[in-house]
């Protein structure tokens, strides 16, 4: 049961004291940022983006132990990706890499913070680089229901 | 030292809640109380008996019912009247809470008071009920709002109000009493003075004051007043708007509808005497009679002897903090300048990662940025933990934090 104290196992903790691409990326091609109004997480994500892939992507903003963890792995797991790729990603990915499928509702938004903002970048850049934009409205759907 | 009413065994033994345990079989330990207080047996069993035995409409029906119901409503306007040291009756108008009680400030005397250009000033250390009503009413007048500073200690910068008031436009100063972060006691004599000799009417969020010292505003002198039941022990969803009364008979009416009229006809209306002009529809009623019930029990506590408890309580919480490294108390330490609210931030680790560790404790606080982010950004935090103090905790409330701090620190290898 991943709740109360058994969560704040060693890669949480070290994630957010380390996290992974954490910062700016200056020529971004697209940047997001969203907050959790009742807690005050908040994060932006940044993505440099070629030949429909990620090549790069960093993320800053301030939030708690689980915010920064998850948003280690995601941006981890996002690097290098297709966009094709990056759109399949879901919740469970990111839970599941850090043993936190089972998190109180409380704390959900905390872990999926930085997929929802994911989730929006690549629907601000689908939405002005794709000549076809249909069907990328899921992203945005995606995006608002993810919490 | 308390006086003889003053039994906190007696006290604890009123408040069924605090006999329960939470996650693995730990005692409560309920240090969230600026945000809302528990409840004793008095105020919920007020509430039951209205329910099973006086249930009616108030003001309208002959019928038995209805005359015991609001006899019952208003004497709790006549206790509450009392408490704060309120003269005349019909000052005292029953809101949801403090937020309502601001917004129908803002709505009925703002919006026919400020002008273009005006000026409203409040503080950096509000909650948001007493910056964002303000915020849409200058934004829609095309007014501005100002903000008094806050000093590294907490205390307000009042050359700040000296600054907004000799421009001429001030058109209504609106603080809050006790700050619900820091605990900061503003110091309302010297602003309202301050107003006074400048003609401006001042505004006061008392939501963090009047549960925990003795409040008298007919020696303090503002002209609106805001507080809630529910962090006096009340139940949620009740609260006061006291308005001194040369204002309230300026204001328009806030809601529309029944009860607050004398005379409704198809195209006009006269308004129903104060404070029921500003009453409209069904009141809360079985809460307001709660809220007789919960000003009867503080009452027999003395407020003097609560606001001592309390002190006594910060005092030993700020001691035993300081021991902890790493431990930052926000806010000053002189404990006559500060209500019983502890905010602070533990090194590194987030306030909702403290917060989620020591709940498994058994200990409740809040973690967040306690609607008060304009005052985060003061203190450039995004967030801290905060334990407020009422009646019922012990200095065993404070010991069972300070233990639960330590596992943070394991987990967090501080």
């Amino acid at each position: 049961m991943s709740s109360g104290t058994d969560i704040y196992h060693e890669m949480i903790v070290d994630y957010s004291r380390n996290p992974l691409n954490y910062g700016e990326i200056e020529n971004h091609d697209v940047t997001f940022h969203d907050s959790n109004p009742l807690c005050g997480d908040s994060i932006d994500i940044d993505m440099k983006i070629d030949n429909h892939k990620v090549t790069d992507i960093k993320f800053h903003g301030r939030g708690c132990a689980i915010c920064m963890a998850c948003s280690s792995v995601l941006t981890e797991i996002t690097k290098g990706k297709s966009l094709d790729d990056v759109r399949k990603i879901q919740k469970h990915d990111i839970l599941s890499e850090l043993g936190l499928e089972h998190l109180q509702a409380v704390r959900i938004k905390c872990a999926l913070l930085s997929l929802k903002v994911l989730k929006s970048a690549l629907y601000t850049y689908l939405g002005t680089h794709l000549e076809n934009s249909d069907g990328i409205d899921t992203l945005k759907t995606e995006a608002e229901n993810l919490y | 030292m308390q006086s003889a009413e003053f039994s906190l065994e007696n006290i604890r033994k009123d408040f069924p809640i605090l006999k329960r345990t939470v996650r693995d079989n730990k005692p409560l330990v309920y240090l969230d109380n600026a945000s809302t207080t528990q409840k004793p047996n008095q105020v919920i069993d007020a509430i039951t008996d209205y329910y099973r035995n006086h249930n009616a409409n108030i003001h309208r029906a002959v019928y038995a019912l209805a005359e015991e119901s609001t006899e019952a409503y208003e004497s709790a306007r006549d206790k509450i009247a009392n408490f704060i040291n309120v003269k005349n009756r019909q000052e005292i108008i029953f809101v949801r809470g403090t937020t309502e009680a601001i917004n129908l400030v803002a709505y009925a005397w703002g919006r026919s008071q400020i002008n273009e250009g005006d000026i409203i000033v409040t503080t950096e250390y509000e909650h948001h009920s007493n910056i964002v009503p303000w915020q849409l009413l200058t934004q829609e007048k095309r007014a501005k709002l100002e903000y008094i500073g806050m000093n590294d200690d907490g205390q307000l910068i009042l050359d700040d109000l000296d600054k907004y008031l000799k421009t001429g436009k001030v058109k209504l100063v609106a603080f809050s009493l006790v700050s619900n972060v820091l605990g900061t006691i503003t110091d309302a004599e010297k602003i309202i003075a301050k107003c006074k000799a400048a003609g401006v009417p001042t505004l006061i969020d008392g939501a963090q004051a009047v549960p925990h010292m003795k409040v008298d505003l007919d020696t303090l002198g503002c002209d609106f007043f805001a507080f809630s039941g529910h962090k006096m022990l009340a139940p949620t969803g009740i609260g006061v708007l006291w308005v001194r009364k040369s204002v309230l008979q300026t204001m328009n009416p806030f809601h529309g509808g029944g009860d607050m009229i004398r005379e409704v006809h198809k195209y006009e209306t006269t308004w129903n005497d104060l404070p029921y002009k500003f009453e409209a529809g069904t009141p809360n009623i079985a809460d307001v009679i709660g809220f007789g019930a919960a000003i009867d029990y503080l009452t027999k506590i003395g407020m003097d002897n609560v606001r001592q408890h309390e002190i006594e309580l910060t005092k030993y919480a700020i001691e035993e903090f300081a021991k902890i490294p790493g431990l930052k108390i926000y806010g000053t330490n002189d404990i006559t300048k500060r209500g019983g609210v502890i905010s602070f931030n533990f090194a590194d680790v987030h306030p909702h990662d403290v917060a989620q560790i020591i709940d498994q404790e058994g200990i409740a606080l809040r973690s967040g940025h306690h609607c008060a982010q304009v005052l985060m950004e003061r203190l450039n935090v995004s967030a801290t933990s905060r334990v407020s103090f009422y009646i019922y905790n012990t200095k065993k409330d404070v010991d069972a934090l300070i233990n639960s701090l330590k596992i943070v620190a394991k987990v967090f290898k501080l």
